[in-house]
């Protein structure tokens, strides 16, 4: 098996965070909402503004593990008619300009409609780092898993506060790039607060982790980028950022981001 | 052929956990849940015991004459599942995940339904179990199944009525399946037919078997012979499931799928995935789709919203690839048209989902291009459908 150890654009941003002692920033975005345009300067923005890797998402049409923010953008994409070539596109563009890791955030179907094989070479063409397929949990299609992780790209696996201790241990040493742990027990949506218990679940996937571990689902704010940042390696932020992307347009959603790196750089890493 | 047992959770290629990770611990607390159940002689004894003396079992298989006359072909059989209790197929299942989540000790129950036949046969169950409620669904069968809404909320059930994405079963059980990921710990999801991530299609099939078991015995005993032909329809495909399951060994008897082919096999409005969609996953199981060529999930249509479904059972695409069942389609107009007839021969309003399954034999028999004895289940009753159906006007058949 390959992987398991760091490497790659986001084995070397990990390393380069631990060296400075920062605490990671992933942002996520839906691409084609509200429209590829906005993708396009959100993604650069973020590359610009220090994201340390990009959680770019493939919309799709039963999005069962998000909330409500994330099946209206995903809606809104498709309605405007976004395919997985624009995906490709708007990083093919992005990497012109910026080498800041890239992870493909999607359910499974359009990856296994195109065909795994040929999914995996374009995406790799176009730049992609890693890809994170919200509905394959570890052990669930034994033969489709293994040709992700012997493919150059990383295999980024969740751990949720439902898995068991051995599971964590297990899922943690088959991931590649890093661990994602699910902050709360449901789908995505930003949040007014985070649980209590938080920091101590994630610091114990950690103790586990040969691999940086991410915290994400309803970090929202700045404070919970700062609560979340003292645990983890990386904190990952998706909804509150698509809700501002909606509201108030790239220049409010950068100014969020903006806020957020600002904030997790204020931790101790 | 080899029959997968679905103990493994596939079937052939089909099947599997998609799920999120969270959901993980839930699916094998239930998979280990169940298999103790199964191999508990108290909780079978107790499961039939409520098979007899609550839902009606067993349900009667009728000889139908004057459908035979017209179909010109016989002796045709009805599996009459529209005489349980709640007037359909879907509470043998419910009864029996219903005991099972009491096992488990999960208070809260949670379920997805289209044509509201599952809600109402869920709802049942936890009035009788007196567990909490919550059925999700879509807005526009909430619209056209008003009369299941009622009767769901006189159960003591709260209707989530669901406005995402198409607004039908496929949403609902998206909606379902959030619910289940942020409530996993108290909740049990009660799925409504042989979809979802292992083991559901497996614990669906099989407290549905009865239906088979009971058809194959019944018919043995009329007929001193097994039927030709067993025949119904598929959405999800639980009673087909149901029906089939027994007869799966018996080579010499043809299964018989009916879809729905909405308004026509390529008109882009159809619910039959096994005719004319390709392999992919949704709502955790790999199966036969109806998905656009980027993988996205196509809406889909019937005149019947509990064939109104893209995707169908696991075990359903193994059945059709092994060549072990045959999957056919049959359209509105011809469902409608077999909804309005069978009243007039029978005296029974068949649900309009199973009106896809009498539409096929009739014209099948007209053609001569089926063998009896048939056996159809008739997995549900009408009355939910009347007002629909009389709002499209026409009357009954002459």
């Amino acid at each position: 098996m390959s992987g398991r150890v760091p490497r790659g654009r986001i084995g070397a941003r990990f390393a380069k965070l631990t060296r400075e002692g920062r605490c990671g920033f992933i942002p996520y975005v839906t691409t084609g909402y509200p429209s590829l345009a906005h993708t396009r300067e959100m993604v650069a923005g973020l590359a610009e503004l220090g994201a340390d890797v990009i959680e770019l998402g493939i919309p799709f049409s039963d999005p069962m593990a998000d909330g409500p923010t994330i099946q209206r953008s995903s809606q809104g994409a498709l309605d405007n008619g976004t395919t997985v070539d624009d995906v490709f596109e708007v990083l093919r563009d992005l990497r012109r300009a910026s080498d800041v890791p890239v992870v493909i955030f999607s359910y499974l179907n359009p990856v296994y409609s195109r065909g795994v094989d040929v999914f995996i070479r374009e995406a790799v063409e176009a730049g992609a780092d890693g890809i994170l397929p919200t509905d394959l949990p570890l052990g669930a299609d034994p033969e489709l898993e293994s040709r992700i992780l012997d493919s150059p790209l990383d295999l980024v696996r969740l751990v949720a506060p439902t898995t068991t201790p051995e599971r964590t241990r297990e899922i943690a040493l088959a991931s590649q790039g890093f661990v994602y742990y699910v902050a709360r027990t449901g789908v995505t949506g930003a949040r007014e607060e985070l649980r209590g218990a938080l920091a101590e679940e994630a610091s114990a996937v950690r103790s586990v982790s040969p691999l940086p571990v991410a915290v994400g689902f309803g970090i929202s704010t700045p404070g919970h980028a700062r609560a979340v940042g003292a645990a983890a390696d990386a904190a990952v932020v998706g909804s509150a950022l698509v809700d501002r992307l909606g509201e108030t347009g790239v220049a409010g959603a950068l100014a969020l981001a903006a806020d957020l790196r600002r904030a997790l750089d204020e931790v101790d890493g | 052929m080899t029959t997968p047992t679905g103990e493994s959770g596939r079937y052939g290629p089909y099947g599997g956990r998609y799920v999120p990770e969270t959901l993980i611990p839930a699916l094998d607390e239930l998979t280990d849940a169940y298999a103790r159940a199964k191999a508990d002689p108290s909780f079978l004894e107790e499961f039939d015991a409520l098979s007899a003396d609550y839902v009606g079992r067993p349900t009667p298989l009728y000889r139908a004459r004057r459908f035979e006359a017209k179909a010109g072909v016989g002796p045709v059989y009805l599996k009459r599942e529209d005489l349980n209790h709640t007037g359909a197929h879907k509470i043998n299942n419910t009864v029996g995940q219903a005991l099972l989540a009491k096992r488990m000790g999960k208070p809260r129950i949670i379920a997805e339904t289209g044509a509201g036949q599952h809600g109402v046969a869920t709802a049942t169950a936890c009035a009788l179990f007196d567990m909490e409620c919550v059925v999700y669904m879509g807005m526009e069968d909430v619209e056209r199944q008003s009369l299941n809404v009622y009767r769901m909320e006189l159960l003591g059930a709260e209707v989530r009525p669901v406005e995402s994405g198409t607004r039908t079963l496929k949403d609902a059980t998206n909606e379902a399946l959030r619910d289940w990921v942020t409530n996993v710990r108290d909740t049990h999801y009660i799925i409504g037919s042989v979809v979802g991530p292992h083991p559901f299609p497996l614990i669906v099939r099989d407290f549905q078997a009865v239906i088979g078991r009971e058809a194959r015995r019944q018919i043995l005993e009329v007929e001193g012979r097994l039927p030709a032909s067993v025949v119904a329809c598929v959405g999800g495909g639980s009673n087909a499931m149901g029906m089939f399951h027994a007869f799966v060994e018996d080579e010499e008897v043809a299964l018989i799928g009916v879809e729905a082919s909405g308004h026509g096999l390529g008109s882009g409005h159809s619910s039959a995935p096994l005719s004319e969609g390709r392999p992919g996953v949704l709502h955790g199981s790999l199966s036969y789709l109806l998905q656009d060529a980027d993988g996205q999930v196509a809406p889909a249509h019937s005149i019947a919203a509990g064939l109104d479904y893209p995707g169908v059972g696991p075990e359903h695409s193994h059945l059709m690839d092994s060549g072990r069942a045959r999957y056919v389609s049959v359209g509105d107009e011809a469902a409608e048209r077999a909804f309005r007839e069978l009243p007039g021969l029978e005296g029974i309003i068949p649900a309009l989902e199973t009106a896809h399954a009498l539409a096929w034999v009739a014209e099948a028999g007209r053609r001569g291009e089926i063998v009896a004895p048939v056996a159809i289940c008739l997995s549900g009753r009408g009355d939910k459908d009347v007002v629909h159906v009389s709002r499209l006007g026409g009357g009954a058949a002459p």
